[in-house]
């Protein structure tokens, strides 16, 4: 394939060297950015359907029989994951000097928090469906659904932040001048952060307003 | 009163402007002479009345931009052909007040008489105004009056020049309650009720059909409006409450027999009798309703015959399934139901 | 004026042939399978979807076979009833926007100066998908499983208990599938806009049918996850018995009406905004001068996508809602008319001003003005919330909808295909063909869906298989069905026409028509690299400015020619200064084979095969996982401090 042979020499060219260092925002970064867009639009929609369904619902919420739900997990599970984003940030920031030591030890701390909240939700999940399951009625349905969805996207996050993790211990991934993928999958792992507060906000602390 | 769509008694067909009715004429004709058909345009209830007002009103106005319109491209197509030359002006305020302005005037007029005439179909009659309950049944009709016990099916009586109260459930999925000439459409929601009310201008039958997607048999969910002198409502009301007309003669009593032994009172009510089934309609006046399968066949013998031995092959897919009933005791049966008036 | 296939001055044979080595793909099976190129991606979008519009338009002639006479046994209901959905579901998800997509697609790169799309092997994913999508969805027909709930699928009769069988099923499925390719390429549209236009084409200069699809697009990335919301809480709802639509489980059956709108309404202005961009990029050569209030045009696009998303109660007008937010609704419906009138208007304006040339893609755009007015005038009626609850659900809907689909979607691309085939295939199409298919499809256009708006009035619902023939509903249906066949006869024209040109049409030459916009001045077809030499942008209409042509002829510059490698220019957002040139991806199987293992997932789902669809799962995970595996490269090349 003689085409290769010209990526290989444009891409390692005085040219590409003295270039590679993005100016502007890079594609990749919109493409994630917009992706982000339609996903939290999509957790508006669930959101906004939770909130529906409650006032259509008539006067208790929870309905008959369904405790208000308990906060302690659900607090520890938030002070695990929201700062779980700091060493992610700290892991960008080293890898944009150049220093792999920084990304590794950085994700990998995600990774951990991450699990632990994964690990809790079971641990929540295993206390709750004593009560109520996801058949139980309109409100099961809303709790485990919406938690999943945000569960199945925390799982998403962290096979991102363990491919990058994997990638940067093979070496030869990134560095100063290519940590694109690293930067988008912080966004993503943000992105998760931020809609886990939404998520306690309504399913946790909304019935007990 | 024995009647079908097709003879359903018809009221002349009012007028009010004779302007627009002049150019839809030629339209109407290619309708093909609507005499019996349920439209809109030939309103006989106030609902519907002041709707069709709104509807000759936005008419002409589209008919007005729509000539303007037309004419400019007429313009252009005539006069910027071949070898005109090409002006490169930027017309901003041309565009700006013919675009956007004009418009904007005509919407905002428009918009304040569509909320005016949405007021007064929200308006709703009295507080103690006769209320008729409705409830949709994939494909058919339940019909209770508030404070009677019986029932009926695809056919509602209403006094003429009341206001009635009209709520509306659903047994199953959605449906739409729609009397073109009478009413428009309010919606029937699973879980929760919805109310409208009719007024009917003249005594006559109104047909109305099922306006939201319902499933297989959404087409055969039909009903009639009939509004009739408060004297004949009345009785039609007592007649509600008294037990369904016995049988006269031999046959019929054999009929009777058949019915309320058969398979078919585990799922028909006859007020008075051992049928007492709610899956099905009503049956204790069946023989003088409009007609069969809410609207898919008339009611005479031959179709009443056909229904119960076999409905699926006249309305496909409905709920009653075909009858195994003996080809001797088919007629005893028919001639029962005919009496139940 | 512009790029032959004869060396341009500014440009050495050299450059031509290493960008041929780069860009070109080799003719081979492989190659059909592993390409990345926008332009065959997007011929395949606009003949995929052109195909489902023939089943989904067949479909529609045989419902009018059965509705022509009154109680007629073409049809069982349970027929009728899938037809009618999956022509509707097939016309707005198969056809339209795929459809408008695939000239997206086309046109994009070529009209912003550019050599690819910003993600290509993205691109070639979401046509696979949109694909397999299409095929999942119709392949359910033969097994008379075919959805059967309307195009909007209202709760609870979309519910098991109610529609048992894989019916609505297939509908859920198909349609999360095909929202995957749907968001995928609406993403790319806007990344491409934004970071790939030619230097110089600051905002103000970019194509108005540019603009109207990053419109369409933005508005996918935010209509889109309501639908799929309400498509993913059914399949839970019927496969995993929860309540979301229950109300004995204490769900709500409007939820789904709320829900399908929020993305329903925005939907058909992403329907129709492409088709008004067309419109806009077929104006300016057959008026010979350019669109009367381009900032105005704007504006609108934006103002619609906008205000799109607060109309959705209107399709709720006869559900009993609270009469204030019905008045709220009734007043954003009307407004929304606004912008529209604004087009319509700046459109007229252009046509007064400027000289027409009669040619079919001009007389398509006609057709489009007549009809599309009409259908936004009923429109604006149902605005009115009293006057909608009467015609509601009746045929004056389908009219409406049928004026401003065939008049915003249909015409327009019927103008787009007559106007940019030379420019697809570089062969001319048969102008009294395409004459005779103009007048065949708007006579029949209009003989078929005009009756409807009287025998709406008449009291006809939608969606009934058949009816009584005392209504006064005979004649007009009769009308509206031999209409049908009218029109059926010259979209075959068309099809006739498409054909012709491709295996006998005259060479067309790159500007056969002395448009305005960039893709005018690449070769026809493109070279696999669109542009010898990427321009530079100096105007609105680059390819009437003399100092554009000139940035590409003696002014071609190292820097925009990019021979080396396979590359393409990036430039800044709002004024596209020159940022980088980029390497772009070599051909591969990957997007396939991820496509398909979608395929396999959603069909393991559809058939309960739960344990295949978790395997899926995991092969999903794993080829974008080796999809997006970082090459290995030097430490001093990554930039690792050492
Ligand atoms: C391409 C698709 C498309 C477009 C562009 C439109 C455009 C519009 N639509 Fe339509 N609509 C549909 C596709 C579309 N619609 C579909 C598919 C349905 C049915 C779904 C279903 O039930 O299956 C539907 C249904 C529908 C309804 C619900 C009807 C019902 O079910 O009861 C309503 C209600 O308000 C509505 C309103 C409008 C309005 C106000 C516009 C406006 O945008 C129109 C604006 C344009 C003009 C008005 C013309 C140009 C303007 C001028 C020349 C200026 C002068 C104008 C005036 C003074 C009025 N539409
Ligand atoms: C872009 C959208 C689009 C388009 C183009 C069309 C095109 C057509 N539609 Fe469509 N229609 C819808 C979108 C569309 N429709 C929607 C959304 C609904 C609502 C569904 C619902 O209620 O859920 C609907 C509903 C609908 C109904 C109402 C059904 C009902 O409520 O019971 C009817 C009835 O007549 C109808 C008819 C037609 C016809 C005759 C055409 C014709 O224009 C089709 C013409 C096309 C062809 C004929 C195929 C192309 C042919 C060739 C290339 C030639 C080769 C063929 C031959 C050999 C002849 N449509
Ligand atoms: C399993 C339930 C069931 C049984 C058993 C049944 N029916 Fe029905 N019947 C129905 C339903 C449901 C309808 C309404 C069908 C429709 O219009 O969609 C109906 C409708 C009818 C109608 C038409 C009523 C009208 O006003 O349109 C008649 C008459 C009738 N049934 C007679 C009978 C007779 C006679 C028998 C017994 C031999 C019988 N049915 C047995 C369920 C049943
Ligand atoms: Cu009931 Cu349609
Ligand atoms: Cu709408």
């Amino acid at each position: 394939m003689t085409d290769r042979g010209g990526v290989v020499a444009a891409a390692t060219g005085v040219e590409a060297l003295t270039t590679e260092e993005p100016v502007g925002r890079p594609t990749g970064w919109w493409g994630m950015v917009m992706f982000v867009a339609t996903e939290a639009t999509l957790f508006a929609c669930l959101l906004g359907s939770y909130f529906y369904l409650r006032f259509q619902h008539g006067p208790s919420w929870p309905p008959e029989g369904i405790d208000k739900p308990k906060l302690l997990i659900p607090l520890v599970m938030t002070g695990v994951l929201v700062p779980s984003s700091l060493p992610v940030v700290w892991a960008e920031h080293g890898i944009r000097r150049g220093q792999p030591w920084r990304l590794r030890a950085g994700l990998a701390a995600t990774l951990v928090m991450g699990l632990s909240f994964m690990a809790l939700l079971v641990i929540e999940y295993q206390d709750d469906l004593q009560h109520f399951t996801m058949t139980t009625n309109v409100y099961g349905s809303l709790f485990y659904v919406i938690t999943g969805f945000h569960g199945l996207h925390v799982s998403v996050g962290l096979m991102m932040i363990g491919w990058l993790l994997a990638a940067s211990l093979r070496g030869g991934s990134f560095g100063s001048h290519r940590h694109e993928r690293v930067r988008n999958a912080a966004i993503y792992w943000h992105f998760v952060d931020t809609v886990w507060v939404a998520i306690l906000f309504t399913i946790y602390l909304s019935p007990r307003l | 009163m024995r009647r079908t769509a097709e003879t359903a008694p018809r009221p002349a067909r009012r007028q009010r402007r004779p302007g627009p009715m002049l150019l839809l004429a030629g339209l109407l004709l290619l309708a093909g002479c609507s005499g019996g058909s349920p439209s809109a345009l030939n309103p006989q209830g106030t609902g519907a009345a002041r709707v069709n007002g709104l509807w000759w009103l936005l008419f002409w106005i589209s008919v007005a931009v729509f000539a303007e319109v037309m004419a400019l491209l007429a313009w252009a197509l005539v006069f910027r052909r071949g070898t005109a030359r090409v002006r490169h002006g930027q017309p901003l305020r041309f565009v700006t007040i013919a675009g956007a302005g004009l418009p904007f005037i005509i919407l905002v007029a428009v918009y304040g008489v569509g909320l005016r005439d949405l007021a007064a179909l929200g308006a709703g009659p009295g507080r103690d105004a006769l209320t008729v309950e409705v409830i949709g049944h994939q494909w058919w009709w339940e019909v209770r009056y508030a404070g009677r016990s019986g029932a009926t099916a695809n056919e509602i009586h209403i006094p003429v020049g009341e206001r009635v109260k009209v709520r509306l459930r659903t047994d199953d999925v959605l449906h739409s309650f729609w009397v073109p000439q009478l009413m428009p459409k309010t919606d029937l929601i699973s879980g929760e009720t919805r109310e409208t009310w009719l007024e009917a201008r003249q005594a006559g039958s109104y047909r109305g059909q099922c306006a939201e997607y319902c499933g297989t048999q959404h087409a055969h969910m039909a009903f009639l409006v009939v509004a009739q002198p408060r004297a004949d409502f009345d009785a039609f009301l007592d007649r509600l409450d008294a037990p369904a007309r016995a049988p006269q003669t031999d046959a019929e009593r054999r009929g009777q027999q058949t019915f309320v032994q058969g398979t078919c009172a585990a799922c028909h009510s006859i007020r008075g009798t051992g049928a007492q089934g709610r899956v099905g309609p009503d049956l204790s006046n069946v023989g003088s309703r409009w007609s069969i399968g809410a609207g898919a066949v008339p009611n005479d013998a031959g179709h009443l015959g056909g229904w119960i031995a076999n409905s699926q092959t006249v309305k496909p897919g409905n709920a009653m399934p075909p009858q195994p009933v003996d080809a001797a005791r088919l007629p005893d049966l028919i001639a029962y139901l005919r009496s139940l008036e | 004026m512009s790029t032959t296939l004869s060396t341009p001055p500014g440009i050495g044979r050299e450059d031509l042939a290493r960008l041929a080595e780069h860009w070109d793909e080799p003719r081979s099976l492989r190659a059909w399978f592993t390409t990345v190129d926008h332009k065959k991606i997007g011929r395949r979008y606009l003949v995929t979807a052109a195909f489902f519009f023939v089943l989904a338009g067949l479909s529609a002639l045989v419902m009018r076979t059965q509705l022509a006479r009154p109680e007629s046994g073409v049809l069982s209901p349970q027929e009728y009833n899938q037809l009618f959905t999956m022509h509707g579901t097939a016309m707005i998800f198969l056809f339209a926007t795929p459809m408008l997509f695939g000239f997206g697609n086309f046109l994009v790169p070529l009209m912003i100066g550019s050599r690819d799309m910003a993600f290509p092997r993205l691109n070639a994913f979401g046509y696979w998908v949109f694909l397999f999508a299409g095929l999942f969805m119709w392949a359910s027909l033969p097994f008379g499983a075919a959805p059967n709930n309307g195009w909007f699928a209202y709760a609870p009769l979309n519910q098991d208990q109610h529609n048992p069988g894989l019916h609505m099923d297939v509908y859920a499925l198909g349609l999360l599938f095909l929202g995957i390719s749907t968001t995928s390429g609406a993403i790319n549209f806007i990344v491409t806009a934004l970071k790939l236009r030619a230097p110089g084409m600051s905002l103000n200069r970019v194509p108005l049918f540019v603009w109207a699809i990053v419109a369409t697009a933005f508005m996918v990335v935010f209509a889109l996850p309501a639908l799929n919301t309400d498509n993913a809480l059914l399949f839970l709802d019927r496969r995993f018995d929860t309540h979301f639509f229950d109300p004995g489980g204490g769900g709500n059956v409007l939820l789904w009406q709320h829900l399908f709108w929020i993305f329903g309404h925005p939907d058909v202005y992403i329907i129709v905004m492409p088709g008004l961009g067309i419109v806009s990029a077929v104006l300016p050569a057959f008026t010979r001068r350019g669109v009367v209030g381009y900032p105005l045009i704007v504006l609108a696009i934006v103002a619609i996508s906008i205000v799109s998303f607060g109309v959705w109660v209107h399709h709720m007008f006869a559900t009993g809602l609270p009469q204030l937010s019905y008045s709220f609704f009734s007043a954003a419906s009307t407004i929304i008319t606004i912008p529209s009138g604004i087009q319509i208007f700046a459109w007229l304006a252009t046509m007064m001003l400027g000289r027409l040339v009669l040619r079919a893609p001009l007389l398509f755009v006609i057709g489009f003005i007549v009809t599309f007015v009409l259908g936004g005038f009923t429109g604006a009626m149902f605005a009115l919330t009293a006057f909608d609850q009467q015609v509601t659900d009746s045929y004056f809907v389908v009219a409406h909808f049928h004026y401003v689909l065939l008049g915003g979607a249909l015409f327009p691309i019927l103008a787009g295909i007559y106007f940019w085939l030379p420019k697809i295939t570089g062969r001319m199409y048969h102008e009294g063909l395409g004459r005779w298919a103009f007048w065949l499809v708007f006579t029949g256009m209009h003989v078929t869906f005009f009756p409807m708006h009287l025998y709406g009035l008449f009291g006809m619902p939608r969606r009934v298989y058949t009816y009584r023939s005392d209504l006064g509903w005979d004649v007009g249906n009769l009308i509206s069905s031999i209409g049908s066949y009218v029109l059926a006869l010259g979209l075959l024209l068309v099809l006739i026409g498409v054909v012709h040109a491709i295996r006998r049409g005259r060479p067309a030459g790159p500007d056969p028509w002395e448009g305005d916009s960039l893709e005018w001045s690449a070769a026809s077809p493109p070279e696999a690299y669109n542009f010898p030499v990427i321009p530079c942008v100096h105007s609105l209409h680059p390819t009437w400015d003399e100092r554009t042509v000139e940035s590409t002829t003696t002014g071609a510059t190292k820097d925009r020619i990019l021979s080396e490698g396979k590359r393409t220019l990036f430039t800044s957002e709002l004024d596209a200064r020159p940022e980088r040139a980029a390497p772009m991806p070599e051909p591969s199987f990957k997007p396939l084979v991820l496509a398909g293992v979608l395929l396999v997932f959603f069909t393991a789902l559809l058939l309960g095969a739960y344990p295949v669809a978790v395997a899926a799962v995991l092969a999903v995970a794993a080829t974008i996982a080796a999809w997006l595996w970082p090459p290995r490269r030097p430490d001093e090349e990554i930039g690792i401090a050492s």
